[in-house]
């Protein structure tokens, strides 16, 4: 018996010792800089609240700690759609003002790998701006140092909240240099090709709430065709 | 060290490996699959038909008149922000009714760039279409557009889509008053096996 329960202890512990080592894995940080950082393309920059409440919609399952925004949207919690998330929000410019329409729809990644610090998502923006022309942003967003810094110690801790300075690029591809793929729709975006990249910065969550404060942004680069007729 | 040391040391071992090879043969994610009712095409290509029933599955109305807009107690910005936009989201079905994905469909007659009316379908296990409409109806009655761009299965393809709404259901759902219907008729690139 005394065997058995050594036995028990050590397997409790080993599988303990895995999880810290891959929560605390130092290979896993994301990068932190720009990879349109080079290009020598203009950028079109648009912010835009990560806050659910402080967005025009939001939705999910309704099994989530978010709420959904405002109260009576039809939830996500047919079966083909239960990892699904849609967001309606407002697209400032890099000045603060209102710029246009950003709708996104983001689904978990059955290629999420945690055991490779990838707790993936994968995404689509449909975006209008006034007087320019509409858009999809496809990108895939890895969330795993969102969960490590912000979601799991925001549990962990006796105030059921985290309070900080986050800055995370999400994108992670399909593009080669981990950015996401832009086709242009209409107007001055027609048939324009290009990449984008989409960061996170966050300074408070709640456990029971979700966000707190958190803003996103989006940089999408203008190829030269563009540039010009702006 | 004792046989009890031995089996401490070997119960961590299996532990690490075990936990291992949980992690990595488990899905963390395990996606909901519909199967897909496709029909090969004639001429080439796979036809599938969206279903959005109305107004069961309107998720988001967004016109230019704030207390058009639904649901209830939506902050539309409206006509200051966004002109005379038309923006739309809902719940898409296949054929056999039952709920795939989401979609939005943006919509602007006096866009100082043009008019457009366009469609992204978000299939969460097999990716998203970006659809580009007619501004104009077909004599048939159903309006004709283009596959601009397509993510994940639908990133190599290329065809053409039918929006149109039906009024005349027969249907004994109490919530359904209308559908819009995309039927889709994509194809592969020369040389690819569909």
């Amino acid at each position: 018996m005394k065997y058995f329960i050594s036995l028990l202890i050590g397997i409790s512990l080993g599988a303990s010792l895995f999880a810290a080592g891959m929560y605390f894995n130092p290979f896993a940080e994301q990068v932190t800089v720009s990879p349109l950082a080079v290009s020598d393309d203009e950028h079109l920059d648009l912010t835009f609240t990560s806050v659910p409440g402080e967005s025009i919609l939001y939705t999910d399952n309704g099994e989530s700690i978010i709420n959904t925004h405002p109260d009576r949207v039809a939830e996500l919690w047919e079966p083909a759609v239960v990892d699904t998330r849609v967001a309606v929000i407002l697209l400032n410019d890099s000045r603060g003002q209102p710029a246009g329409l950003g709708i996104k729809f983001s689904s978990d990644s059955e290629q999420t790998a945690l055991i490779n610090s990838q707790a993936l998502v994968n995404s689509a923006w449909h975006i209008y701006i006034p007087g320019e022309g509409t858009m999809l942003v496809d990108q895939i967003e890895n969330y795993w140092a969102y969960l490590r810094e912000i979601v799991i110690p925001a549990r962990w801790s006796s105030g059921d909240n985290w309070k900080g300075s986050f800055f995370r690029i999400m994108t992670q591809g399909p593009g080669a240099l981990g950015t996401a793929r832009v086709t242009g729709g209409t107007g001055n975006f027609s048939g324009m090709t290009s990449e984008a990249v989409e960061t996170l910065t966050a300074r408070a969550y709640s456990a029971i709430e979700g966000p707190v404060s958190m803003n996103g942004s989006l940089t999408i680069t203008l190829p030269q065709v563009i540039s010009e007729i702006e | 060290m004792s046989r009890l040391g031995k089996t401490f040391i070997f119960g961590i071992f299996l532990g690490i490996v075990g936990a291992g090879a949980l992690t990595y043969t488990v899905p963390a994610v395990d996606l909901h699959r519909e199967a897909s009712l496709i029909s090969v095409q004639t001429n080439g290509g796979n036809a599938e038909t969206y279903r959005i029933d109305l107004p069961r599955d309107r998720i988001l109305v967004g016109l230019p008149a704030q207390e058009a807009s639904l649901p209830a107690e939506l902050k539309w910005p409206g006509e200051e922000v966004f002109g005379n936009l038309q923006a739309e989201m809902f719940k898409v079905r296949d054929r056999n009714d039952v709920v795939i994905g989401v979609a939005s469909r943006l919509a602007s007659a006096s866009e100082a760039t043009g008019p457009f009316i366009e469609w992204a379908v978000h299939l969460p296990a097999r990716g998203t279409v970006y659809l580009q409409m007619d501004l104009a109806p077909s004599p048939e009655g159903h309006r004709n557009g283009v596959l601009t761009a397509g993510t994940r299965d639908f990133e190599t393809l290329s065809g053409t889509v039918i929006e149109q709404f039906i009024t005349d259901l027969d249907t004994e759902e109490y919530d359904v008053d209308g559908r819009i219907e995309l039927i889709t008729a994509f194809i592969g690139p020369l040389g690819d096996e569909e």
